[in-house]
């Protein structure tokens, strides 16, 4: 239990998606202009994520790392097919968005109108597959593990983005230099961001 | 060439554009804001950055050569899984290469050569180019595009690494005697190997760009 809160903190803080792995940025640039639309991404990405590494874990335990198949007939105990992982996560990735939203759209409309623009941009967004990236590479032990571990790096993002867009709605009214208007001073608000995140990396749970 | 395109020249006036307008007035990174994802996490050092500029440009040459082959052949609707797959086939190919060749700095580079494929440049040259494109335009484009990104990588990566670590390409530019430790003046930056300051180095070429052609000004 113990081990979960602590995966689960770590993934938001000291292993911030945006801040020390910049995953996901082309989203972030291009959705952070207003608070609201950027919650709505924000929840979709924890969502997804939750949904997609757990998923991809059973994927890579039962199928992908050598010898997996070994519980279809010991014959295929020397198989390793990790050289597909790629291509495998990525088409559970699109699936299961699409899978989501259809199901998001059936039973609860109100969810799909202020997530549903957002779903399919998810599909390509560089957070979800490094998500499942990281579980593999990491090795995590149990499927909980993976679980909490897509979990918390989805609420990173959801608060990486939320915190740029406040504060681009307040920049509105400040007086940037013209050539670092828009996307200049976004990278280096978000470099700042990043340096004040890093004040979390020596904790240890 | 009014009259007939397949008398255009190879390297026409206009294929070569696609080849030198993304270094600078449509450079891909800085301006069109696509692919910043997988990209600064590997420039603390020179190496990685280039091997990893290398990996994208070929990916977006051929990603993009090979949809534009099969473009009238693919249905509209399920057009973003082929080109996932395409793209997913060629960066397994790239992967593999690098696993055999640079061990080093495959493992230096780790899920950063998988996230190829959802590098937004990708999937956007090819819905914005190769879909509606003849193969050797696209591939151009491609290898453009690719060295668009390329160039910002390398430059944050040299002055990180010169910065940072006092060395380029691994070889040592400071000499040793000027360090602290011995007795000299320098020290290196620390905060320039942590992750931020590749996001700040971006802002900064941003700047400069923009100082220079005042045309990519945003309003706001």
């Amino acid at each position: 239990m113990e081990n979960l809160l602590s995966i689960f903190v770590k993934s938001i803080f000291v292993d911030n998606m945006i801040f020390a792995y910049f995953l996901g940025m082309c989203s972030y640039l291009a959705v952070s202009k207003t608070v609201k639309t950027s919650t709505g991404l924000g929840i979709a990405v924890i969502f997804v994520l939750g949904i997609t590494v757990p998923v991809d874990y059973l994927l890579n335990k039962y199928v992908l790392t050598a010898g997996a198949l070994e519980w279809l007939s010991p014959s295929f105990a020397s198989v390793d097919l990790s050289f597909l992982s790629f291509i495998m996560f990525i088409a559970v990735i699109a699936s299961m968005v699409q899978l989501v939203e259809m199901v998001v759209e059936k039973f609860s409309p109100s969810l799909y109108s202020s997530l549903g623009i957002f779903l399919p941009l998810i599909a390509v967004n560089c957070a979800i597959l490094g998500g499942s990236l990281f579980m593999q590479e990491r090795e995590y032990g149990t499927l909980a593990e993976a679980t909490v571990f897509g979990l918390g790096s989805g609420v990173g993002w959801f608060l990486a983005i939320v915190g740029i867009a406040a504060i681009r709605e307040k920049l509105k009214y400040s007086n940037v230099p013209a050539p670092l208007r828009g996307l200049g001073i976004t990278f280096i608000l978000t470099g700042l961001m990043g340096i004040a995140f890093m004040t979390f990396m020596g904790i240890k749970l | 060439m009014s009259t007939n395109t397949e008398k255009e020249p190879l390297f026409s006036a206009k294929n070569l554009r696609l080849l030198t307008d993304p270094l600078n007035e449509k450079n891909p990174v800085t301006v069109l804001v696509l692919g910043i994802c997988s990209a600064l996490a590997v420039t603390v050092q020179l190496k990685p950055a280039v091997v990893m500029a290398l990996s994208v440009i070929v990916v977006t040459a051929f990603a993009n050569l090979i949809v534009s082959l099969m473009r009238n052949g693919i249905p509209g609707r399920i057009r973003i899984i082929v080109q996932l797959v395409v793209v997913a086939a060629l960066v397994i190919l790239v992967d593999e290469i690098l696993k055999a060749y640079v061990y080093d700095v495959s493992k230096q580079l780790s899920v950063f050569v998988g996230l190829i494929i959802t590098n937004c440049i990708i999937m956007g040259r090819i819905e914005a180019f190769a879909l509606g494109n003849k193969p050797f335009p696209s591939f151009l484009d491609g290898i453009g595009n690719g060295l668009g990104y390329g160039l910002i990588l390398v430059i944050v990566a040299f002055f990180r690494e010169l910065l940072g670590s006092g060395t380029i390409w691994g070889y040592r530019v400071i000499p040793e005697s000027f360090y602290m430790a011995n007795g000299g003046f320098y020290e290196n930056n620390g905060l320039m190997i942590l992750p931020p300051m590749a996001l700040i180095l971006v802002g900064v070429i941003i700047w400069v760009q923009r100082s220079r052609s005042r045309n990519l000004i945003e309003s706001n």
